[in-house]
């Protein structure tokens, strides 16, 4: 039996070990997504983003428990950051999901950053292939939470909450750059604490402001450490999800999740061969060399190893 | 790129405070290494299921609470059960020199006392695992 057959049929195990060979990103994780991907496509993925701190792994923990409760079930994706320094990471999302580690229907994995900016793992697009594969009806992908770079998460995801949490300092700065547009729901968390109600309405003039959009995302106040409003969360989820099925915005979204996986890949693909003739012809680091003593513009040296990749 | 070292850090039984495992953890994480932390009070099916979902090379348990003879083999039990009897397993924390032989015939790589140098167990993983970073 192959791996991703095994996958298929339920083992954890297998599941575990070919996530970490796709997170290596080398040809037999290529390999593997080449047989997983036609098999994929079934689970529903919910992108969670906010920043630091404001209860996504304790949010992403009580929508798992919900889900559950409805008889379905779900497979988690926690990012954390990679250190640039050292190249470690401490990987801390999990200990508010543990509830979960022992339910068959849970699977959790956190992965690490690995260098890749944006607020995601380079694999996890691959990661939520195989999750689908196993069979998980919901995949929830927590970003690091960097704040304003988080838009990878359109991507993967076909509908992305976004949280914000009273008491953050200046609520403008939520709502800066980026979150706002990548939002579908949003979810003001912490909804006990003082100032929640003036963040949800500020939230709400902001996305009055927004325009004529085709969906007006709808935010709820949630108390994730209680599981206040969490039922209702879910529901907006699973309400932006039909909208978008309906209206067509679905395909849309696959279509640019298509391009955007291959744009990706390709450039990867492209830097890497680019990266190798001009090291392999010793251009590379005559170039860079000139580059840093001025010699060179770094647009010349460029072009210079992209002419490499024509011919040969 | 070589795939960094990934370790799970997990606290068995009903210890009350967990600063020597946070120190390691951060240790590990500084020395390159992918660490996932639990936190308190985890039983030993949630540390081997953590383990299985987690692909880890390497489980560091810390028990202060003395029950280390029962929790340490069961943690041991089940990772073999699933089919993860190849994890390295340490443990740290108050552990009687008396019973360190024991926790080594079930299958602990090493027993790590209060003075141990955080420097002294990246060392011994590093020095472990070198060579069968292709595990499959």
């Amino acid at each position: 039996m192959s791996l991703i057959d095994e996958i298929r049929h339920g083992n954890r195990r297998v599941l575990a070990r070919a996530i970490s060979i796709v997170e290596e990103g080398g040809e037999e994780g290529r390999q593997l997504i080449k047989e997983a991907f036609p098999h994929s496509g079934q689970a529903f993925v919910v992108g969670v983003t906010g920043a630091p701190g404001a209860g996504k792994s304790t949010l992403v923990g009580a929508l798992t428990g919900h889900c559950r409760g409805q008889g379905l079930t779900v497979g988690v994706v926690a990012v954390d950051p990679t250190s640039p320094f050292t190249g470690g990471a401490l990987l801390g999302d999990r200990l508010r999901m543990q509830e979960h580690a022992l339910d068959e229907g849970v699977f959790i994995r956190s992965l690490a950053t690995r260098g890749s900016l944006g607020g995601l793992s380079r694999a996890t697009g691959d990661v939520v292939c195989l999750l689908d594969v196993a069979g998980f009806d919901v995949i929830f992908v927590e970003t690091v939470g960097a704040g304003q770079a988080e838009v990878d998460i359109m991507r993967y995801a076909h509908t992305t909450l976004v949280l914000v949490t009273p008491g953050m300092g200046d609520e403008v700065q939520v709502f800066k750059a980026g979150i706002m547009e990548i939002g579908d729901v949003f979810a003001v968390n912490k909804a006990d604490q003082e100032g929640a109600d003036r963040l949800a309405r500020e939230l709400e003039a902001m996305l009055d402001l927004a325009g004529q959009r085709a969906w007006r995302p709808p935010v709820v106040l949630t108390v994730a450490r209680e599981g206040t409003g969490v039922a209702e969360l879910w529901r907006a989820l699973v309400g932006h999800r039909d909208f978008a099925r309906r209206s067509g915005l679905w395909e849309e979204k696959l279509r640019a999740r298509a391009e955007a996986e291959v744009r990706g890949i390709l450039t990867a693909r492209l830097l890497e061969e680019a990266w190798r003739r001009g090291g392999e012809r010793g251009l590379l680091p005559r170039l860079l060399e000139e580059v840093a003593g001025r010699r060179v513009d770094p647009y010349t040296a460029a072009a210079l190893l992209a002419d490499g990749l024509w011919g040969g | 790129m070589r795939r960094p070292v990934r370790v799970l850090i997990a606290k068995p039984g009903l210890d009350s405070h967990d600063r020597g495992a946070k120190v390691v953890a951060r240790a590990l994480r500084d020395a390159g290494m992918e660490v996932i932390y639990t936190g308190l009070h985890q039983t030993p099916e949630q540390i081997a299921e953590t383990a299985v979902q987690e692909d880890v090379d390497v489980v560091g348990l810390s028990i202060l609470s003395g029950a280390h003879n029962t929790l340490v083999p069961r943690v041991l039990d089940l990772l073999r059960q699933k089919g993860r009897g190849d994890v390295l397993v340490l443990v740290g924390g108050i552990i009687p020199e008396e019973d360190v032989p024991f926790l080594q015939e079930q299958g602990v790589a090493a027993v790590f006392g209060p003075g141990t140098s955080t420097e002294d167990i990246v060392r011994f993983i590093t020095g472990r695992l070198r060579g069968q970073e292709c595990r499959s």
